[in-house]
């Protein structure tokens, strides 16, 4: 009996010192060249970071360079903005729009990539085409007739214009739409990588189509739906311009809005702006670093053969 | 556990293809059923069409009495092993062969009973908190049969379960498949190109080619009384030697030419064949099983009338055989029947067409492992002529009473 590890090692032929070495010094110059691009890369965030920090008269007198050895640094710029310029409760709005907006057109994309990769029905290729084609609609051109919809709309089944606009319900529709071709196309073209033999025999096991979703392929489907969940996520976190035509509530306004502000009221308030981007950037750290993993997995391995 | 039977079914695809060609099968209670023929002739889609992942274009489809033509798959109380084990592989072992008891919802105990005793007989006990990417290709197997085995539905469907293991793993497989089932007693429907594994398998065996079953029936009939050149072709390892012939009367009885050569034939082979007489004068196929060949030195009592000679063109030792290979003038037959065999063995011609010269194709024999014949040497070949089969050339059909034999 071998394990797949005695086989990995088997087959990999073990490296001596000298080669290693002269491996390592082969690398050099791209490792170089790759580290140089990702610091060049990351000046600017530091930067912010940096600044963010930074009492107010000090950003105005001197570099944020200047400042790295011995100056001094206050939290002071994040207090003003949480209270002040209401940042606290918009990082909630901003998180009550992104996490709808993320979770539900990953679920019915899914569903729908699920029936456009195992169910058969008639048009299923026809009707998954004229869907992918509707990535080709630009969002800036639909976004009015949207808004105009969301009024009749609202007029038609409650009598208030503002229903969909008066609270979240406008935008996490309209940012659902417009996600969803891109994530159908997305998750079917990787549902459709599955083997067909482990759709079948959980069919044969018993499963119905709903159990075979929900058992076997969403599972195995852990890298497609992160990579589409991250994407989404970023994206509707960083938008304004949907936040802007969709909701307009001022104090249901994601951050990216109020940063939009501060820039007309406080003109060239650099601690405040750099402090609120920098708590902007902050989830969209977090929600990569946490999900990164399921890029690089490949959960796959050992299914078939 | 219940009967499966075929009732005149087809498989046709959008195109006009038939895939499987009203075929008509009872597979028994219990019986091990072995469908096998060369790829492309249909034998996975008549398996495919029994777990419902196939559907029916014609005729029915019956599992015990139930009609089951539009019964889904998980509804038909059928567990499948398939080629390339399909295990999930985000599942434990334990989990993986649970899966379908617990879309039963079953009581937790209950499964749990099942699995261990699964488990036990399969050897997987210790293996059973392990993910299939941590377990080596018999293990992988094993599970694949584990998960079939706790169901305990009413028939196994087993799809060349044992092709992506290594040739010695596949003759232990093969034995604990045989051992499970018999114990079990389960239907079973086992399907394969391997002749080798039908013959040591079945119950009976299903021969199919071009989407029709060729013949059905116990391996050693099969092997004893191909009902036409394919199926003679197929069963038996090496093949059986196929040649152009002709029948005339000599010395009271009757003798077939091979090449410029004769061999007498026997009352014996008159007796079971009745209906050789009406081929007196005219060209037929021979066939000669490689074991029906032996060294002349070896056989001194087979008269002279029943002997080829002819130069050896190789010889391969196998320690208790040798396998030897004969040039002699003898056209090889080919037939449609006989490529379509050499294709699915990967060969452009048949091996004898191909160890022969312009002359005539080789002979190939098994010899006694005393033997002392030579590469380029001549040989004296006795036959043994009761074993010999006949085709009729336009047909394919074997010779024997005169009616066309079916399978049963």
């Amino acid at each position: 009996m071998t394990t797949a590890a005695e086989t990995v090692a088997a087959v990999r032929p073990r490296a001596t010192p000298a080669s290693r070495i002269l491996g390592f010094i082969g690398r050099t110059p791209v490792h170089v060249a790759l580290i140089g691009l990702a610091l060049l890369w990351l000046i600017p965030s530091v930067g912010l970071l940096v600044t963010s920090f930074r009492p107010r008269a000090d950003i105005q007198a001197s570099g944020w360079w200047e400042s790295l050895f011995g100056a001094t640094y206050t939290v002071r710029n994040y207090d003003l903005v949480l209270d002040a310029n209401q940042m606290g409760s918009s990082f909630l709005n901003s998180a009550l729009i992104a996490f709808p907006a993320t979770i539900l057109p990953l679920f019915i994309g899914a569903l729908a990539a699920y029936a456009f990769s195992w169910i058969k029905f008639p048009f299923r290729d026809t009707i998954f085409l004229i869907l992918v084609a509707l990535m080709v609609v630009p969002i800036q051109s639909a976004l009015v007739p949207v808004l105009i919809e969301f009024q009749e709309l609202g007029t038609f089944l409650t009598g208030d214009r503002t229903f969909f606009t008066g609270w979240y319900w406008g935008i996490w529709i309209a940012h659902t739409a417009f996600a969803l071709p891109f994530c159908i196309f997305l998750l079917r073209n990787f549902f459709i990588t599955l083997p067909r033999d482990l759709i079948e025999a959980a069919r044969v096991d018993g499963a119905s189509n709903w159990k075979i979703f929900y058992r076997i392929v969403l599972p195995l489907s852990v890298p497609a739906l992160a990579s589409f969940g991250i994407f989404q996520f970023l994206w509707v976190w960083n938008d304004l311009l949907m936040a802007l035509i969709f909701i307009q509530e001022s104090d249901l306004w994601p951050m990216t809005i109020r940063i939009s502000q501060m820039q007309d009221t406080y003109g060239s308030e650099w601690h405040l702006l750099s402090a609120a981007a920098f708590l902007l950037m902050i989830v969209p750290l977090l929600v990569f670093f946490s999900l990164q993993r399921y890029f690089v997995q490949g959960l796959l391995a050992g299914s078939v053969k | 556990m219940a009967e499966v039977t075929f009732e005149n079914v087809s498989k046709i695809y959008p195109d006009g293809t038939r895939a499987v060609s009203s075929i008509d099968l009872e597979i028994r209670d219990g019986e091990f059923m072995v469908l096998v023929g060369p790829s492309g002739c249909g034998k996975t889609t008549a398996l495919r069409m029994v777990a419902g992942l196939e559907e029916i274009s014609e005729g029915e489809l019956k599992i015990g009495d139930r009609v089951v033509n539009n019964v889904a798959p998980r509804n038909r109380d059928i567990a499948m092993v398939f080629q390339s084990y399909a295990l999930y592989p985000h599942l434990t072992v334990y989990d993986n062969i649970a899966f379908g008891l617990r879309l039963r919802k079953m009581a937790k105990d209950e499964i749990d009973k099942r699995v261990r005793d699964a488990a036990r007989v399969l050897d997987l006990e210790p293996f059973l908190d392990r993910k299939p990417r941590a377990l080596s290709g018999g293990q992988r197997q094993r599970v694949a049969m584990g998960r079939a085995i706790v169901r305990q539905p009413q028939a196994f469907l087993m799809d060349e379960p044992l092709s992506n293991l290594d040739a010695k793993l596949r003759v232990q497989m093969r034995a604990e498949i045989s051992q499970l089932q018999d114990r079990l007693g389960t239907t079973t429907i086992y399907v394969t190109h391997d002749q080798v594994e039908a013959m040591t398998m079945g119950d009976r065996v299903a021969v199919m080619r071009k989407g029709e079953i060729q013949q059905v029936a116990s391996p050693q009939e099969l092997y004893d009384s191909p009902v036409n050149l394919f199926v003679g072709g197929f069963i038996g390892s090496p093949a059986m030697n196929l040649l152009e012939g002709k029948l005339e009367r000599a010395n009271g009885g009757m003798a077939v030419a091979i090449g410029s050569q004769k061999l007498e034939l026997g009352e014996g082979a008159l007796r079971s064949r009745p209906a050789l007489k009406s081929f007196d004068g005219r060209e037929v196929i021979v066939g000669i099983r490689p074991e029906h060949l032996e060294d002349a030195e070896l056989a001194t009592d087979v008269p002279a009338g029943r002997r080829l000679k002819g130069q050896v063109a190789l010889t391969e030792a196998l320690g208790a055989e040798l396998i030897v290979y004969v040039n002699t003038d003898a056209k090889p037959a080919v037939t449609d029947e006989v490529r379509e065999l050499a294709r699915d063995a990967g060969a452009a011609q048949p091996a004898g067409a191909a160890m022969g010269d312009a002359e005539g194709a080789a002979l190939i024999g098994r010899f006694g492992a005393r033997s002392r014949v030579r590469t380029g040497h001549t040989a004296e070949v006795a036959v043994d002529v009761d074993g010999l089969h006949f085709f009729d050339p336009s047909s394919g059909m074997g010779i024997y009473d005169g009616t066309t034999e079916e399978g049963t």
